[in-house]
């Protein structure tokens, strides 16, 4: 199970990185000056990416200390 | 002393549900209203006040709420609790009567920035509140019975809600829809003030936490919470396993069941607003006191295995129950009995391109269900035989047969709601240490439920509007993000409880 956790741990960094860069890719897919759905407009997108980078950094810190055995113990 | 120790966690539980629910009360009346507050404050025809009506929506949710828990949750560890929590409650109450006070930006052109700082500021106190009143309560709570107590806090979102609805729905029917229009809209606002006073006098009257009292007289407490919580490691690695392993999934489970719900039934399927929020309303009535359940149960049994069970049912369940919602309401699946047809040309003597017909059918099924379907055309359009609608508004009336099926519906997906939130209050305050439990716990809550939450109608638009998606494919996100929960959970959660 600890080796589950440790390996799974590189999964959430590669997922934090990849939160990141799905979020920049579908503002520049979806901004669009002549929309009117809120996802077309760049405020939301900026706010958004603005408040996920630290989210997605704890994910990826998450995922190091998984990595480095933090969560190996579990104590009922 | 035991009647008098139980009177007394009755006060307290008391003292702090009462705020909790005005404070949710408050934060949502300006969501429920964001129309008529759009028309009033941020017309989408001025570009500028179009543009701080989307910052109000999302900064508000997102940015300022977990601030909101940052700061005020600093401040109860060194504080204290309970003015801690009575200050954010002055903020949330002061802010609703002010924008309920506020002249229109017809007559006062600062309308606008005044009424997002005032929004801020409810997202502000709103991100200080809960985790203040979950620690309190918690450390009134006697061992083993943590989750039953805490539970009656956990009612506090749901009922908050339901007061909204309730008031608003009141205040409609009592007035015209003149007198709505003009004034009437202002008194769920203004109704705040009075609850909040009740609230603040009810709290003034309570002491501090005693186990913060006693960790204060020790001189134990933190000089520097936000340190103690982020920078040490020991700490920081469980509030990013609370946040990932636990509030993220419950924050999509709560969102997805009381509000994306709400918002599917009445612009996805076409259900009218009125029947849509009664029965809404029902099912909220009849499932609350599963909060107190399952609270209660996890007592017994335990906190993870309640939350992350409520998570893995809400990921196989949510496609079968919206799709069996929408059958419900779809048209194509009912036969017509009558159908009443009235056209109408509107014509623009100033310009023929910007004419219109309008097409008002009135269609009774055989199963006494409603449709009013307006289709708009161009007459430009129609002249060379283009039938395609430019517009077309469609709003389902269903008969009163169907109430118990799509109120069963909404009442399992928020019994999704009570299993993961009910014991997840006391689940964070266990986490965490006395000297830095406001802070640590606050924020992980308030990105779980404010972030990952809020963000559901804004992703669900996303993927809906993507090649090869359809009417469900908006819920992948809330599945997605409480299945990664869920297996982080699973693997990673304990039960080991912080030591007082």
């Amino acid at each position: 199970m600890n080796t589950i956790k440790k390996y799974l741990g590189i999964v959430w960094i590669i997922a934090a990185i990849a939160v990141i860069v799905f979020l920049v890719q579908s503002a520049i897919h979806n901004i669009q000056p002549d929309g009117k759905l809120d996802i077309n407009k760049p405020m939301p997108w900026v706010i958004i990416i603005i408040i996920f980078m630290p989210i997605a950094v704890g994910l990826a810190l998450f995922g190091w200390y998984a990595f480095k055995g933090a969560y190996d113990k579990i104590e009922e | 002393m035991r009647d008098n120790n139980k009177n007394n966690i009755w006060k307290v539980i008391s003292a702090s549900s009462v705020g909790t629910l005005i404070e949710w009360y408050d934060f949502y009346i300006f969501g429920s209203l964001a129309t008529i507050i759009s028309e009033k404050f941020f017309p989408s025809t001025n570009p500028t006040t179009a543009f701080l009506a989307t910052l109000a929506t999302f900064a508000a949710g997102f940015i300022v709420r977990p601030f909101g828990a940052l700061f005020f949750g600093r401040l109860g560890d060194i504080v204290g609790r309970k003015y801690t929590f009575l200050l954010t409650l002055i903020i949330m109450g002061g802010s609703t009567f002010l924008i309920g006070c506020m002249p229109t930006y017809a007559t006062f052109s600062f309308a606008p920035y005044l009424i997002l700082i005032l929004r801020l500021l409810q997202g502000l106190a709103l991100g200080g509140e809960y985790g203040g009143a979950a620690t309190y309560v918690a450390e009134h709570a006697p061992e083993g019975k943590r989750g039953y107590y805490t539970s009656w806090i956990q009612t506090t979102a749901t009922l908050g809600l339901f007061v909204s609805l309730i008031v608003i729905i009141t205040v409609q029917k009592s007035l015209s829809k003149e007198a709505y229009n003009e004034w009437g809209w202002r008194l769920p606002f203004l109704l705040s003030i009075f609850l909040v006073i009740v609230s603040i006098v009810i709290r003034m009257k309570m002491n501090e936490s005693p186990l913060f009292s006693k960790l204060k007289s020790e001189g134990k407490t933190s000089t520097n919470p936000l340190r103690d919580s982020f920078g040490n490691k020991a700490n920081m690695k469980m509030v990013l396993l609370a946040l990932f392993g636990a509030t993220m999934g419950q924050g999509v489970v709560w969102y997805t069941g009381q509000f994306y719900a709400q918002t599917f039934l009445i612009k996805t399927c076409g259900l009218e607003a009125t029947q849509t929020n009664t029965w809404i309303g029902i099912a909220l009535l009849l499932v609350t006191p599963f909060f107190v359940v399952f609270g209660w149960l996890s007592d017994k049994i335990g906190r993870k295995g309640i939350m992350l069970t409520g998570m893995l049912l809400a990921v196989i369940c949510y496609r079968p129950i919206f799709k069996n919602m929408y059958e419900i309401c779809d048209t194509k699946n009912k036969i017509e009995a009558t159908s009443t047809i009235i056209t109408t040309k509107k014509i623009n003597p100033n310009k023929a391109k910007d004419s219109l017909v309008v097409k008002t059918s009135n269609i009774v099924f055989t199963d006494s269900s409603k449709l009013l379907l307006t289709e708009t055309y161009s007459l430009e359009k129609l002249q060379i035989n283009n039938n395609t609608p430019v517009d077309t508004k469609k709003t389902i009336t269903l008969a009163s047969s169907y109430q118990w099926s799509i109120t069963l519906y909404i009442f399992i997906l928020v019994l999704f709601v009570t299993m993961v939130y009910g014991p997840i209050a006391a689940f964070l305050v266990e986490l965490f240490p006395t000297k830095i439990r406001y802070t640590s716990m606050s924020l992980p809550y308030h990105i779980g439920n404010g972030v990952f939450g809020g963000l559901v109608p804004f992703i669900a638009t996303l993927i809906t509007v993507s090649p090869g998606s359809d009417y469900l494919s908006g819920l992948w996100y809330p599945m997605g993000v409480a299945a990664v929960c869920f297996v982080i959970g699973i693997l990673y959660l304990s039960s080991k409880k912080a030591s007082d």
